[in-house]
């Protein structure tokens, strides 16, 4: 078959102006950060050679300390060490009363949604702590790259709501980060095998991480991954193990773990870990803590170790079991099963999934970097630095979105593993005569009832006019983009009243807490917001005359008429000139006014686009 | 918004002859195809206005490809090109011996989960009720080849039963589920 030849409008990048471009893999326990250099995707390690940076913050009266140095003081000075911060990213102050309750962390109780961690640096959110994290990658990638970053991708766990996806975006934008994509780490996985191994067919990713448990099922047919389903659990990772050792040490030394300090606690639990490593080699392992004033010992063998995960095992495959269901694949469909995550170093865990899937897992890749190589490649390429790559990406939303409707039930609008991005729309009516109303609570999972799902947002349509109950048609439209972000908007179809919102997590931050927060690491840093602002929108001003610049020179003389060229030369010159002042607003005016001037043009080049693509088929087909 | 070509019907925008036979290989080779030019992660690097007319793009064709592979969107939207409009919510069969089944085979489903092996029976049911969907699918096929009125009224008839069956088989799957969750 003929090789089509697709032009590609969005890559607008001249040859020798290469992006620079970075793969993020935020984790639970350890962060890394990967860029494709020479065509090689790799981790990118700190000035001691360590590739994995602890995913811990440490809050001092001195400043903010990230990483080893952070992690190692975790026992003395546990209230003002964060780690695990990603577990509460997106989370609500109920939702990390369940978090395990271990949380060895001094929490605000204020009236945000959002849970604040008393540190003797003041109180921090999640997303400030996991915005310390990627800015010390971001600048390992810098130096290394020498260069500013033109964009990232940073990785998420598909599991992830949209209020933790959300959350991680916050999080990118106050550490001064340009987000290509958010992708799911399954995925970058596929990707940083895939490409490697160019192997057709139906695969599986099992992801086992710290926090985190995914479970994708993808195709992959002439460089399309097409992911088919995905599951997980975004509460449950190889701290669980550390935990289920941590409690058989408690429960062997007799102490009960209400009577132990955070001190103590933050002990046993560095103890477990260690023990959890050494069993991926040894048959057993002695543990030794020092516990209140006295010092406990014990062994822990490997069947003990065993017999302690199976459970938490088992959750993962049943997990499995539903994407397999999901993807109407069965397991000996699956060609190979790519292991991701530390916690996939467990012997145990590669023997009970190989068993499962009836394939010897795939672990050449180092399941801590994988994921970071993968959102690397994926950076590289979404940068516009290979625009002859045929990679493609087709992701789904994790979760089903739906509405509150009577009773408090849940109607589902998009179900879960619907490829992204997608827009559904669905009518409702009022159930009361004159009602002019009407609260729209959007909530997100698989269950019947609403309180037993997760609630992303409510507003309010207003001015409806009185009518019947029943005659009202209020029609809402759910947008997810290709980040798995949600919009909605509604609008009452007889009158033309809408509202349309930017979804408030409900348990996110408010744009004025994500402002105030700029405003503060711009003071810290001695920074000044309007000359933040200017280089920002001259930036942005940049990326736009440099599109259009390339997009002219490939089809400006066949698409465009003499008399339409000259007006958009007219308004690009106008914001040429503009860019090199320093009237913010005048930049961004013109930058308005070009695009309004050329919306017909890109348009058409879509158009052309498609149909070049289409005709490459009617001449396939007479061949 | 008017962008791709948008005023061409899902049948168009896929290159492909309208009609409810259609070849699922080539349905999934176009979509690759289609994504591959209007997909966001080709505007990454683009102006705001790409990314959005990008996104409208790809959600059309996402759109596209959801209802032309699945038999029972394809047939609603079909009707709807021929200019029968059916309102899925409210419309219902009246064919008294197909309800009379359905309930049957409903009942069969509830107790069929306390079956002495519940996961045979569930089987045999989905099978049943399979078979039945290949039969309205082929049936359709036949009305909508010489699209009549008389020929698009029977296909509505069928639509209406299609989204019984479709249900339950759903149904049966849901229990399916329930059945594996357990163990």
């Amino acid at each position: 078959m003929a090789l089509l030849q697709i032009s590609e409008p969005g890559q607008s990048a001249a040859p020798h102006q290469r992006k620079l471009a970075a793969g993020i893999d935020l984790g639970t326990t350890n962060s890394l950060v990967a860029t494709v250099r020479s065509g090689k995707a790799e981790t990118l390690p700190d000035e001691h050679g360590r590739h994995l940076l602890p995913s811990v913050v440490r809050y001092t009266p001195d400043g903010v300390i990230v990483g080893e140095a952070a992690r190692s003081a975790a026992a003395e000075d546990p209230l003002n060490t964060i780690a695990s911060a990603k577990r509460l990213l997106g989370r609500g102050v109920e939702d990390v009363k369940q978090l395990g309750g271990k949380l060895p962390y001094a929490f605000v109780t204020g009236d945000s949604s959002v849970p604040r961690i008393h540190t003797l640096a003041g109180d921090v959110t999640p997303v400030e702590v996991s915005a310390e994290i990627l800015k010390v990658l971001a600048k390992r990638a810098e130096d290394s790259l020498g260069g500013e970053l033109d964009g990232v991708v940073i990785t998420v766990p598909a599991y992830f709501d949209d209020a933790q996806r959300q959350a991680t975006k916050d999080a990118a934008r106050l550490a001064g980060l340009n987000v290509f994509r958010l992708l799911n780490e399954p995925t970058a996985a596929a990707v940083a095998y895939g490409l490697d191994s160019g192997s057709e067919g139906v695969h599986a990713i099992y992801d086992l991480g710290g926090g985190t448990f995914d479970i994708s099922i993808l195709r992959l047919n002439k460089g399309v991954f097409e992911v088919m389903s995905t599951g997980g659990d975004s509460a449950l990772g190889g701290d669980d193990f550390d935990r289920a050792i941590a409690n058989w040490i408690l429960e062997q030394a007799g102490l009960a773990d209400a009577d132990a300090s955070h001190v103590i606690l933050r002990r046993v639990m560095d103890a477990a870990r260690a023990a959890k490593e050494a069993l991926s080699d040894a048959a057993s392992t002695s543990i030794e803590v020092e516990l209140d004033g006295r010092h406990w010992s014990g062994t822990l063998d490997r069947g003990t170790f065993d017999a302690l995960i199976d459970p938490l095992i088992s959750k993962t495959l049943a997990a499995c079991r539903r994407a397999l269901r999901d993807a109407g694949v069965s397991s000996g469909e699956i060609e190979d099963v790519v292991m991701v995550g530390g916690s996939t170093r467990v012997p145990r865990v590669r023997q009970r999934v190989g068993e499962f899937f009836g394939a010897t897992p795939l672990t050449s890749i180092d399941p801590d970097k994988v994921v970071a190589i993968g959102a690397a490649i994926q950076a590289d390429i979404l940068a516009g630095n290979k625009p002859d790559d045929e990679m493609l990406l087709l992701d789904v939303i994790p979760l089903s979105l739906g509405i509150e409707t009577m009773g408090g039930l849940v109607e589902k609008i998009i179900p879960r593993n619907t490829t992204i991005p997608v827009a559904r729309a669905q009518e409702f009516t009022t159930f009361k005569d004159g009602q002019t109303a009407m609260a729209i609570h959007v909530v997100q999972g698989e269950r019947e009832l609403v309180s037993d799902n997760r609630s992303l947002a409510r507003f309010e349509l207003r001015g409806i006019p009185p009518m019947v109950a029943g005659a009202a048609r209020i029609r809402v439209t759910f947008a997810v983009d290709a980040d798995g972000l949600l919009s909605v908007s509604a609008r009452e179809e007889t009158s033309g009243v809408s509202a349309s919102i930017e979804v408030k997590p409900s348990y996110g931050l408010g744009d004025s807490e994500i402002e105030a927060m700029l405003r503060d690491s711009i003071e810290h840093a001695g920074d000044d917001m309007a000359a933040r602002k200017l280089r920002e929108i001259q930036v942005e001003a940049d990326r736009v005359i440099e599109a259009l610049n390339a997009a002219l020179a490939s089809d400006g003389d066949e698409l465009l008429s003499a008399e339409e060229r000259e007006r958009i030369d007219t308004a690009l010159q106008k914001l040429v000139e503009a860019r090199d002042g320093d009237d913010a607003e005048a930049i961004e005016s013109a930058i308005k006014s070009l695009e309004e001037t050329c919306s017909f043009y890109v348009e058409r080049r879509m158009n052309a686009s498609v149909r070049s693509a289409m005709a490459g088929h009617s001449v396939d087909e007479f061949e | 918004m008017a962008m791709l070509d948008f005023s061409k019907n899902y049948f168009e925008l896929f290159g492909l002859p309208v009609g409810f036979v259609v070849d699922m290989d080539a349905i999934a080779e176009r979509y690759r195809e289609l994504q591959r030019v209007v997909h966001p992660d080709r505007f990454a690097n683009a102006s705001d206005q790409e990314k959005r007319l990008s996104m409208q793009g790809a959600t059309l064709v996402n759109e596209a490809y959801q209802t032309l592979r699945d038999p029972l969107k394809r047939a609603i939207y079909l009707l709807s090109l021929h200019g029968v409009d059916i309102d899925v919510e409210k419309e219902t069969t009246h064919d008294t011996a197909f309800l009379m089944e359905q309930l049957a085979l409903r009942e069969e489903l509830e107790q069929a989960v306390s079956a002495a092996d519940p996961y045979a029976v569930v089987g045999e049911l989905m099978d049943r009720i399979g078979l039945q969907i290949k039969s309205l699918l082929a049936q359709m096929a036949i009305h909508f080849e010489s699209p009549t009125p008389e020929n698009l009224d029977a296909a509505r008839e069928l639509v209406r039963k299609m989204q019984f069956l479709q249900k339950l088989y759903s149904e049966a799957e849901a229990a399916e589920a329930r059945l594996d969750d357990a163990v």
